[in-house]
Parts: C-alpha cells; sequence; structure tokens
C-alpha cells in the first residue's frame, strides 16, 4: 500500500485522541472558538465517530466582542450539521461592564474569557475539554502533554505533567479535576491550511481578504465591526483590502493588509510571510513568559 | 518563511500538490547539557527558514540578555521553552517541534540528558523511529552517551545518528573524529541498532547540518539533513500480522456496529478474516467505514471503523487480529519496567496497568533485576526508584491480548498507573509471556455463559456470604440454597470448612495461604457462574481487599457481597464449634474477631441482622432481592 502522508498521519492520531476520551471520560465537551483551527477540529470529530455524531456537545464562550460573523457562522454551521451547541456567556462580567475598552485587554480577557471558561466547565461538570491548541504555536505549548491536567481550581503545573508515551493516554482523575484534551498538539498552522484545503472545510469569510473598514491604532489595523469601537481624536475608519489571520474579540484582533481572496492565496501569503501567527493577538505581547503564566491561571 | 520561496511564490497549486505526498519522520534529539542540543534543533529550524523574523529579533534580544553565545545569536533560546529553563539555562521538559523540507515533515521530541531526566527521554523516544546523540567532539563517549544509547534501544529505536558536535573546537580533527566513532561502534555491539551514522558537525557554526562544512573535506558523506530527508526506516517493526486494538464501539443505530480504533499492525482488506481475543471468535471484515467513503484496505497508523459479517459480541479493549496470525494472550508477563514517579516501586503492591485500551489490575511479583542504564549491568535490587529501569515479572488480574515489545510497539506497550493517585507512575515493554500455555488460544465455544444461564432460567450469580465465625453464615446460605432448589433454580455452595478438605487442604492459615485461599474458591465460583449456576460462598472472608480481589474477577453485576452481621459478643455466645473458647484460652492464632481484624464490607449488596431476624427470614430477604433484581428469570 501507499505509505502514509504526513497529513493522514496528523489525522489518525486526532482522531484516535478524540476516541479514547469519548470512551473513557464521563463528560467531555469540545471549546468550539470558530475559528480555522476549531473548524478543523470539529472536522476531525465528525470523522472520528462517523456515522455516529460526536458524542459530546460544543462549548463556545462568548466574550460578547466577537466578530459579528463569527456568531453567524456558529450558528449556521452547528444547525447544519445537527450538534449541541452550549454557548456561555460570563453575566457577572456583562453585569460589570467589562470590555477591552473600558478595562483594558488583560482585564477583559481574563473575566470574560479564561474566567468564563473556567465557570462553564463547572457548571456542566465537564470532566475533559477538547481544545484546538498546538505545540507550534507558542513556546510554552511545546511542552505541553496531549492530555493536560487541570486540578480542581483549573491550575496547570507545568512542573507536574503525567508522563505520555506511545499512544497510551492515561485519564484517570479525582472528582473535581479535568482534563483539557489537544488533539491537534501536533499539527503547525501550514497543515491546518493544507487540511482546509484538501477537505474543503468552510471557514469564516474574515480569513479572506476584502474591503473592509478600520482604523489604525497602536500599529495594529482593528475593524469596525460594530458602534461600540470609540474613535480616538484624530482617527478615521478607512476602507482596506485587509483579512485576519486568527480570529477573537474584534477590538482585539489586528487585521493585515492583503489580497488573499481563495484558500491557495492565504497558504500561499502564510508561506512567504516573515512573522509569526499570534503577532496579531495582543495578549502575547505583554512579557515574554505570558502564555505559559495565563496558561497556570486557566487560560485555554 | 520557507524552503521553496520560488515555487510558492510562482505556482502555489503546484506547490501544495507537492506537500500532500511528503512523507514523515519523528525523531529525538539526545545530549547532555553542553553538548549543543538545543542549539542543534535551532540551527535546523533556522537553516530550513522556519524562524520568523519577530521570533529571530526576540532571540537576538534574549541573546543580549543571557546568551551564551557571544556576538552569535543564541539558537538554542528558539527551543527552551520553560520560564524557570530559560532562567537555568538547561532543558527539563520534553519539547517537540516542527519543521519541514521539501521531502519530509519532522517532529522533534526535544529531550534533557541528565540522569535525572531519563524518564523525559523515555517519553520522546517512545514516538520517534531515530534519535540522534550528541557527542562532544572534546569530551568523545561519556557516561551519559552510554545512558541515552541504552534508552533509545530498549524503546525501540532502531535507527541512531551519532553526532560529533564541537568538531571546530577540535579542528576539524578526522583522528578524533575516528577514534570517537571507534570507542561508540565497541559498545553499541550491545544494543538493538540497525543502523547507526556518524556526523562531524558544528551546530552553532552549521557545518554538515544543511550546509557542508568547507573545513572537513575528509568527510565526504551525507550532511545531517540529507540523512534525514532519506533514511528508510524499517517497516520489519510492527509487522506481526494485522493488530486492530477496538477503542470504541460505533453504534449510532440498530442496523449498524462498527469498531474504531486506530490499527497497531499490518493491513486488513475487505473480506479478510480475522480472529478476535480473548475470546476466539471469528468472522469477516464486511466493511471499512469512513466518512468519505468505504475502503477497500487500510494499513498500519490509519484510525478506522471496520464493520464485521457476524454479529458477534465485542467491546473495548478487544484486540482484532490476522486469522492466521493472533496475538498471545497472558495474566503472567516478563516485562522491562522505567520508573518514573518518587514514590518506589514495591513488588506486591497494587498498579493498574494501562495498555492500548486495555485496562486491568496488576502486581510487579518479582523485581528479576535492575538495570544500570549507564553501563548496562545487571543490579540486585528490591525496589525501582525514578528513573531506573528493571526486569520484572508481573501478574494481572485477567488475560490481555499482546504481541512482544520488539514486534509491535503498540501491542507490547503497557503504562502503570498509581490507583490512589491517578498519576503514570512507571511504563513497561512486554518482553514474552511466562505461562507456558500462551500460544494456546481461548477455544471459542458454540455454548457460552448466556446459553448456559437462560437454559437454567436464571442469571449467573455468585452470593458471598462474609461475616464472623459463627455469624450464622452457612446456615443462612443452606436456607437460601435450599428456597432456590425449590423454584428450579441451578446452584451450589461453597463452604469455608468443607473446601479445606479438598480443593485447599494444602493451605493453612498464614497470611499468603489465606490469600490462595479465596483465590482458588474465587476461581472455581467464576467457573460455576461460567457455567450458569447461582453459586452460594461461605466463607469468614475478613479483608477487604481478598473480596474486592473476588468481585473484580466476576462480570459485572454478578458478584452479590451479602454481610452477615452478627455482633461479636452473640457469635461468641453461640459458638457452635468452640471455636471462641479456644482462640480465648490462647489455642488459636489470628483467629478473626479475637486476635484478627474483621473488616465489614462498605457497600455490601446485602446486609442481614441476624439479631431479631431468624435465619429463614433472612434467606427471604436475599431470594426477594434476587428475584427484584432480575437474577431469577420469569418463566
Amino acid at each position: 500500500m501507499k505509505e502514509l502522508t504526513h497529513l493522514e498521519r496528523l489525522e489518525a492520531e486526532s482522531i484516535h485522541i478524540m476516541r479514547e476520551v469519548a470512551a473513557e471520560c464521563e463528560k467531555p465537551v469540545m471549546l468550539y472558538s470558530v475559528g480555522k483551527d476549531s473548524s478543523v477540529m470539529l472536522q476531525l470529530a465528525l470523522k472520528a465517530f462517523y456515522p455516529s455524531k460526536p458524542p459530546f456537545p460544543l462549548l463556545h464562550v462568548d466574550t460578547t466582542w466577537k466578530f459579528r460573523e463569527m456568531i453567524a457562522f456558529r450558528d449556521k454551521t452547528v444547525k447544519k450539521l445537527g450538534l449541541e451547541l452550549l454557548v456561555y456567556i460570563n453575566s457577572e462580567g456583562v453585569e460589570q461592564g467589562v470590555g477591552p475598552f473600558s478595562h483594558g485587554s488583560a482585564v477583559h480577557t481574563d473575566v470574560m474569557k479564561t474566567q468564563a471558561l473556567k465557570q462553564a466547565l463547572d457548571k456542566y461538570g465537564f470532566d475533559a475539554a477538547f481544545g484546538g491548541a498546538r505545540r507550534d504555536e507558542e513556546k510554552s505549548r511545546a511542552k505541553e502533554r496531549i492530555f493536560s491536567f487541570r486540578s480542581a481550581g483549573h491550575r496547570w503545573d507545568p512542573k507536574n505533567q503525567r508522563p505520555e508515551l506511545w499512544n497510551i493516554y492515561n485519564t484517570k482523575i479525582a472528582k473535581g479535576e479535568s482534563i483539557r484534551v489537544f488533539p491537534m498538539s501536533n499539527w503547525t498552522e501550514l497543515d491546518i491550511w493544507q487540511y482546509i484545503y484538501k477537505e474543503q472545510i468552510k471557514i469564516p469569510s474574515l480569513y479572506f481578504a476584502a474591503k473592509r473598514s478600520v482604523v489604525e491604532r497602536d500599529g495594529m489595523m482593528i475593524m469596525a465591526d460594530d458602534d461600540r469601537l470609540p474613535l480616538q481624536p484624530g482617527e478615521k475608519p478607512v476602507a482596506k483590502m485587509v483579512r485576519f489571520r486568527t480570529l477573537g474579540c474584534y477590538p482585539l484582533t489586528g487585521a493585515v493588509e492583503s489580497n488573499a481572496a481563495t484558500l491557495p492565496e492565504i497558504i500561499q501569503e502564510t508561506l512567504l510571510t516573515t512573522t509569526s501567527e499570534r503577532q496579531g493577538r495582543l495578549i502575547d505581547h505583554d512579557q515574554s513568559a505570558s502564555m505559559e503564566k495565563k496558561k497556570q491561571e486557566g487560560y485555554f | 518563511m520557507s524552503h521553496q520561496d520560488e515555487l510558492i511564490a510562482t505556482d502555489i497549486l503546484a506547490y501544495l500538490d507537492a506537500q500532500e505526498h511528503k512523507s514523515f519522520l519523528r525523531f529525538i534529539t539526545c545530549g547532555s547539557v553542553d553538548d549543543g542540543k538545543s542549539t542543534l534543533i535551532g540551527r535546523l529550524l533556522y537553516d530550513s527558514k522556519l524562524v520568523y523574523e519577530d521570533q529571530l529579533a526576540a532571540v537576538e534580544h534574549d541573546s543580549k540578555k543571557s546568551g551564551t553565545t557571544g556576538s552569535k545569536p543564541d539558537l538554542a533560546l528558539l527551543v527552551d521553552g520553560l520560564a524557570a529553563e530559560r532562567e537555568q539555562g538547561i532543558t527539563i521538559d520534553v519539547a517537540y517541534r516542527f519543521f519541514s523540507t521539501d521531502k519530509r515533515k519532522f517532529i522533534v521530541a526535544d529531550t534533557p540528558g541528565h540522569e535525572q531526566y531519563t524518564r523525559n527521554m523515555a517519553t520522546g523516544a517512545s514516538t520517534a523511529d531515530l534519535a540522534i546523540i550528541l557527542i562532544d567532539a572534546r569530551n568523545g563517549v561519556q557516561v551519559q552517551t552510554r545512558r541515552h544509547s541504552y534508552i533509545a534501544s530498549l524503546l525501540g529505536i532502531r535507527h541512531v545518528v551519532v553526532a560529533i558536535n564541537k568538531m571546530d573546537l577540535v579542528d576539524f580533527s578526522q583522528h578524533a573524529f575516528n577514534s570517537i566513532e571507534a570507542e561508540y561502534r565497541s559498545f553499541a555491539e550491545d544494543l538493538d541498532f540497525e543502523e547507526i551514522v556518524f556526523i562531524p558537525m558544528s551546530a552553532l557554526d552549521g557545518d554538515n547540518i544543511t550546509r557542508r562544512s568547507e573545513r572537513c573535506e575528509w568527510y565526504d558523506h551525507k550532511t545531517l539533513m540529507e540523512h534525514l530527508e532519506t533514511v528508510e526506516i524499517t517497516k520489519a517493526r510492527n509487522d506481526c500480522g494485522f493488530r486492530l486494538p477496538v477503542q470504541w464501539v460505533n453504534r449510532p443505530d440498530l442496523d449498524f456496529r462498527g469498531y474504531a480504533g486506530t490499527i497497531a499492525a499490518g493491513t486488513v482488506k475487505l473480506g479478510d478474516e480475522i480472529i478476535v481475543t480473548p475470546s476466539g471468535q471469528r468472522s469477516k471484515v464486511k466493511a471499512i467505514v469512513t466518512q468519505s467513503g468505504e475502503l477497500e484496505e487500510a494499513q498500519a497508523d490509519q484510525a478506522i471503523t471496520l464493520t464485521l459479517e457476524d454479529e458477534i459480541d465485542i467491546s473495548r479493549g478487544d484486540l482484532l487480529c490476522s486469522k492466521g496470525n493472533p496475538a498471545e494472550q497472558s495474566d503472567q508477563f516478563a516485562a522491562h519496567l522505567i520508573w518514573m514517579n518518587e514514590n518506589m516501586m514495591f513488588p506486591g503492591r497494587q498498579y493498574l496497568l494501562k495498555t492500548n485500551n486495555q485496562l486491568v489490575s496488576a502486581t510487579i511479583t518479582e523485581l528479576k533485576h535492575k538495570v544500570d542504564v549507564n553501563n548496562f549491568a545487571h543490579e540486585a535490587g528490591k525496589t525501582l526508584a525514578l528513573n531506573e529501569v528493571g526486569v520484572c515479572n508481573i501478574s494481572l488480574a485477567k488475560p490481555i491480548a499482546f504481541d512482544p515489545y520488539k514486534d509491535n510497539r503498540h501491542t507490547g506497550s503497557f503504562v502503570l498507573i498509581n490507583r490512589q493517585t491517578n498519576e503514570t507512575v512507571g511504563v513497561g515493554m512486554l518482553d514474552f509471556s511466562l505461562r507456558r500455555a500462551a500460544n494456546v488460544h481461548w477455544q471459542a465455544l458454540e455454548v457460552g455463559k448466556p446459553e448456559r444461564a437462560t437454559q437454567k432460567h436464571q442469571k449467573p450469580a455468585v452470593l458471598w456470604f462474609t461475616g464472623l465465625s459463627g455469624a450464622g453464615k452457612s446456615t443462612i446460605a443452606n436456607f437460601v440454597e435450599k428456597k432456590l432448589f425449590d423454584l428450579g433454580r441451578h446452584t451450589y455452595i461453597l463452604d469455608g470448612d468443607n473446601v479445606r478438605h479438598g480443593l485447599n487442604n494444602d493451605l493453612g492459615f498464614t497470611d499468603a495461604d489465606r490469600v490462595e485461599n479465596i483465590r482458588r474458591v474465587s476461581e472455581t465460583a467464576k467457573l460455576m457462574s461460567d457455567a450458569g449456576l447461582i453459586t452460594l460462598v461461605s466463607f469468614i472472608s475478613p479483608f477487604r481487599a481478598e473480596r474486592q480481589m473476588a468481585r473484580a474477577l466476576m462480570d459485572d453485576g454478578e458478584f452479590v457481597e451479602i454481610y452477615v452481621n452478627t455482633p461479636l459478643e452473640v457469635a461468641e455466645s453461640r459458638d457452635v464449634k468452640g471455636l471462641y473458647k479456644k482462640a480465648r484460652a490462647g489455642e488459636l492464632e489470628n483467629f478473626t474477631g479475637i486476635s484478627s481484624d474483621y473488616q465489614p464490607p462498605r457497600h455490601a449488596e446485602i446486609e442481614v441482622n441476624t439479631v431479631g431476624t431468624s435465619a429463614e427470614q433472612a434467606a427471604e430477604q436475599i431470594v426477594d432481592y434476587l428475584t427484584e433484581k432480575g437474577y431469577l428469570l420469569v418463566r
């Protein structure tokens, strides 16, 4: 038989991980953030359990500042596939009016994303949560296990990770503890794009270049997705051909100027680009070990 | 960013097409703190143009702060991930790196070199097909070189690259290179490698990594990258016939029953005859189901779903094998063990053993010897401490299907889990079965347990009466049996005293003999259950652990623990056999309730109180329970 290609191997590894969780964990959930990685993860889940549907719901932690198109895309996708979707919003944060402009990106991300996720996992009592994180994204992720254990307070202890050998995963946990499972740990950004291309996976159009209304701020291009974007003196939205390399809260996600309007063009641009993917995200810049700290505190 | 800039820019579709067919290699790098391992990986990433400008700028910034390379950018900073590691300048944990060239995609497990991180190296090696072992040209073969080589060999890596690094510091001396090669080859004879390649290099400057060095013209073989791109990983391993460990049973509706799993070895085609271990049932492959259509055939490492021609009972943990070449099964093994936890391994302690999809109770019955990972010497020992390697005998609560690790990594490996903390405390590689009958496969019988039980209009059960001597266990058991007999059910009583006259007449009352006593009775009860009988076991069985052992042996719902609760004063006042009197007089040692503990059940299915309840009433209570729970089928 023909030797398996690297994408086929990655796909099989991810499917194996998902099935293991379905077989061994009591109440798993898949975190669905609507981005390209989530789209690939969802496709892998559909494959893993076919002809059954994935035996777990999807969970979207909505910070209320996501691009409007993300929400529309999310609802359309789950409806078409007939899957169960749970949406969680930190209502305390909403009551206190927490947002990226009033409270800054760090507080906003902590309250509306990190805390919200913990609340959601506690509320439903999930003992395992799939995430789409990859080891190539960031240095501390490179050392995280595929099955990553969280204490009852959702903390990650990088010094106390379980040995993970072969494809044998120890899923035993005590009451209150949980596992974050990263089935795409070994994928790279390029693998994700190639797979989307090969499998023709639908992703939000925000990834494709189009004329969009943006303001330039602190060297980033912020899209005016709704009227909550306060304009500072001298700022004026201008229409530019832009696209997004990652999707998140629109005020925290910088656009890049681009003409790439098809998948091959996006891949082409990604391959020829000279800065790494997370640069478009504000939260990684704070300090060089910031992601590791956030993860210890429960950020996915 | 990447290697084929031109093709990407001019014809992205052609590029994508070429990318689709790239092959894949997982390797591990091992070396000591100062051998330049992180620098080597940083160099591979840098030279394959996978370092982004912002990353490189960050490294240049950090190099000034904490770098160790003077004016050159410290490429090791690209890979040392965790904050603590950056501060201490050492690599603590396994980190995985990704890079690719035009020909291959690579995953590198970057593992630490210190002896106290043996477990991390084993982790990285478990999924790798090739090891790069770094040697500092100035120091030659070191103790840690032997250790890294031993662990690589133990974990089943067959291809090794000995990277003789820092050649710039010995003026690229061919003599230095040759003598290191000779020394390495001589000790590696004891190891299980198929191919060893030696490459002189300087990771810091990039000599012979991707670029041929101009400083050592005497070396005319491949650069490291050329070798990594072209090395052929032998397929001989994992070649023990088709193996599909059933991971998940897929039942979307009554019409579809699929067995999902990742193929651990071999290939499978439509119509292939398969045998299920451990049941021994046979069938043929009806379809290989995937979301993108049915396949004609599938091979090792693919995650598939199979359907079979026959409706047979298969569940998670079963292993589907090619008919002509099924896996062995056993519950007693010799295995190599690497200990991974601060709490030591003690023979006799119970652990959970997890293989690919099977989870069973396990005890290490004997540590045959420890292995000194630095010189491969065998040493006597009673325990294994963190990072120690040993050869052990292991006993399981029930047989598992397996292949020796040297034949198949996926069906020959296991991890050990601490039952209290849930930590993974050890990992192992199965060498061989200790039972001579290992190759005798269970005969799949036409008439099975369900058929036998249905014929008798009952569900098999083991009614386990526990309680003090004189509590009334045997009396109640006799009444229960009589009632069941009158109802036309099929029963048998195993009574403690009676069994000791025959089957167990070679056993005394030491702790070890008591455990063996219970074990034999449990196994006998299990056979009777298999025959479809309702078995009544009347045994003091004072310890929870033993009763748990008996329970674990039976199928779910089959074990019914009945606590015959009689206060000691009452039992002693009855003293039907005069034993309490003897025990009080000191004539009987280890007498339960007097000089030895009785541990009452915490979650007995039935508890009967013999004070105020007659034996006959207690028997009625038990028969009612059996009726209610469906053990006695309506005729």
